[in-house]
């Protein structure tokens, strides 16, 4: 029994890496292999997708727009909502609770229902197509996430941490930035992780308010398939690369995403 | 230098927690706050540094009033109860942080956090942060800081209460010394009577967020101005009584001796250390019932029923008390206080 015990998770952990396997091992197909027929390794083992990906810039483009837009998003998001998720967690002022929830109520609805009027009005004001426009619309999600995050971690500090620094002589930006910010950086990391990941991810706002010039990677993905038949292949290595970024930002907050659910505010 | 409050009150929705307060505070000996909790200690602290909003009187500090002035520009330190450091700092730079924030040159910094290291016994912990310390470190840290800077009043609110007996009491050895001869105003908040009495100076007795009785500490131990007064500086808490005189002789409940005071009711008050399970010379026999016993090291306390009210004896070395047996308690009625119906003190005489 003990023998087997390490067992189950070891058929548990390859069971949930079978996908992101079989996603890897197309990637180093050629397409009539893959649309040949089963084959659990790469019979021909080829780079050539990726070699695609990195040449063409119609490829490599949709990663750079992505991560242009994410990153402006995730900085955006997070110096928005600091001073929003202290104010939330140090006062009480009119209406703070039902505010609160109400910045919430904003993640329950589906993008879906944002997109045409974000279309309209990033159009309106000459937005459209830039990754600004992307960057802001995703904030309507992630600001409120992050609030929601940050307000956890600095209700964990004592008030009176910022009675000492002003009693200290530390102005409010100073202490704010020198000290309180260093004090929940394990808070700012998890915000910052989680709206990179929902920016990353999402999809529909980013293809609708896009054509070519902020043209995020997943778009390019759904609108290559059709082009020369499938190239099944190239999109396995597109999805592939994907995943990475997603993969090397999680590497770096695993510590403070376990004390974020810890909180029970992830 | 010196802090005078005058009048002040703090008013929270409409509720009034601090009732109008006037104390002067000089510097050169431990100003003590003392006070059950939720006295009041804490909110008066964080108003004389500018912390919590005043609703009415004025704060002077070294002649000038600084009743409406942020506390960055009082030039103060506080030390909370709470081990209160930043803990991405080491501890050479949660000491240094005041002075560089003031502006100190860079040259004097490094003397300075040194000599307030050297005080606090800190030297070997410099390079530390925080959370490798013990509480014991991480108060000391606090208390650092507040020493390193140049400060016109530093307000210590209950900064041994988390710490354990044994550093509690080694910390407190070094309080006085700490401070002295630096000219800085010393607030000290404690809630244990023997605390305040140990560190001397004058106390400010604090009950439901009004000073009781102000002055020095000594006096205030040996002449309580008011029945709560006398409450409040001790522990365990003061065993009282009504008792009544009349043609010289004072009755309580069972007890009589003769006294020489106005015939009428009073209230009698003694400490529990006053009532021994002993004879004793002049002493006036309590006929008690035992209710719990406690033995704490060298003293042993025994609670006990007196006519309906529970009193306290505290004595030392150990006392074969048995529970729920009748016993025999002395005190000496020279020990204790008398307070009229009004609860003011009453002195001896007709």
């Amino acid at each position: 029994m003990s023998k087997l015990k390490p067992l189950v998770p070891i058929l548990y952990i390859a069971f949930l890496m079978l996908p992101i396997y079989w996603l890897v091992a197309m990637s180093f197909k050629t397409t009539n292999e893959i649309l040949g027929g089963f084959s659990l390794f790469p019979q021909t083992f080829t780079l050539d997708a990726y070699r695609t990906i990195f040449s063409d810039p119609t490829w490599y483009w949709g990663y750079i727009n992505s991560i242009i837009y994410v990153t402006i998003n995730t900085v955006l998001s997070v110096a928005v909502a600091l001073p929003a998720a202290y104010a939330f967690s140090r006062y009480r002022f009119l209406g703070d609770k039902q505010l609160f929830f109400w910045l919430l109520t904003n993640r329950m609805a589906p993008a879906a229902v944002f997109a045409l009027p974000f279309f309209q009005l990033y159009s309106a004001v000459g937005l459209f197509d830039t990754h600004l426009a992307v960057a802001m619309a995703h904030t309507l999600f992630n600001v409120p996430l992050a609030v929601w995050i940050l307000e956890g971690f600095m209700r964990g500090v004592p008030k009176e941490l910022d009675e000492t620094a002003f009693v200290d002589g530390y102005s409010f930006p100073r202490f704010f930035v020198t000290i309180f910010i260093p004090t929940i950086k394990a808070g700012v990391g998890v915000a910052a992780f989680f709206c990179f990941m929902f920016s990353w991810v999402e999809l529909l706002l980013a293809k609708t308010l896009t054509a070519v010039e902020a043209k995020p990677i997943a778009a390019t993905m759904t609108r290559t398939a059709s082009s020369s038949g499938y190239e099944l292949g190239l999109l396995a290595a597109a999805g592939t690369l994907t995943i990475i970024p997603g993969a090397i930002v999680i590497w770096f907050v695993r510590n403070y995403i376990a004390k974020g659910f810890a909180m029970g505010r992830v | 230098m010196t802090l005078r409050l005058e009048a002040i009150t703090k008013v929270v929705e409409g509720r009034t927690h601090i009732k109008p307060t006037t104390l002067e505070l000089h510097p050169g000996r431990f100003n003590v706050l003392l006070g059950p909790t939720g006295a009041g200690k804490t909110s008066l602290i964080k108003m004389m540094a500018g912390l919590d909003p005043i609703a009415s009187g004025k704060v002077i500090l070294d002649g000038e009033d600084v009743t409406r002035r942020n506390p960055q520009k009082r030039r103060i330190s506080l030390v909370h109860q709470f081990f209160v450091n930043y803990p991405h700092m080491t501890v050479f730079e949660n000491i240094a942080s005041p002075l560089r924030v003031a502006g100190v040159p860079k040259s004097e910094i490094q003397g300075r956090v040194e000599a307030a290291a050297d005080v606090l016994k800190l030297r070997p912990m410099l390079d530390r942060r925080p959370h490798e310390l013990s509480g014991g470190q991480q108060q000391r840290t606090a208390l650092a800081r507040a020493i390193a800077k140049d400060s016109r009043a530093v307000f210590l609110d209950e900064p041994l209460a988390n710490l354990d007996y044994k550093l509690r009491e080694e910390l407190r050895e070094q309080l006085p010394d700490l401070f002295a001869g630096r000219g800085a105003v010393v607030v000290y908040a404690t809630s244990e009577p023997e605390e305040a009495l140990l560190l001397g100076g004058e106390t400010a007795l604090m009950e439901d967020g009004h000073v009781r009785q102000f002055g020095p500490t000594a006096d205030i131990y040996r002449a309580p101005a008011s029945l709560a007064a006398a409450r409040t500086f001790s522990d365990p808490p003061i065993n009282a009584a009504p008792v009544t005189v009349s043609g010289g002789t004072a009755r309580m409940g069972s007890a009589t001796w003769a006294a020489a005071r106005a015939d009428g009711d009073y209230t009698f008050a003694i400490r529990p250390h006053h009532v021994l399970p002993q004879p004793m010379a002049n002493g006036v026999a309590l006929e008690g019932t035992v209710a719990v016993t406690e033995l704490s090291g060298s003293e042993s306390s025994a609670h006990f029923d007196l006519d309906g009210r529970p009193w306290v004896s505290l004595a030392h070395g150990v006392h074969p008390y048995r529970v729920g047996e009748p016993h025999t308690f002395h005190m000496d009625p020279a020990d204790g206080f008398w307070f009229g119906p009004d609860g003011a003190p009453v002195q001896e005489g007709r």
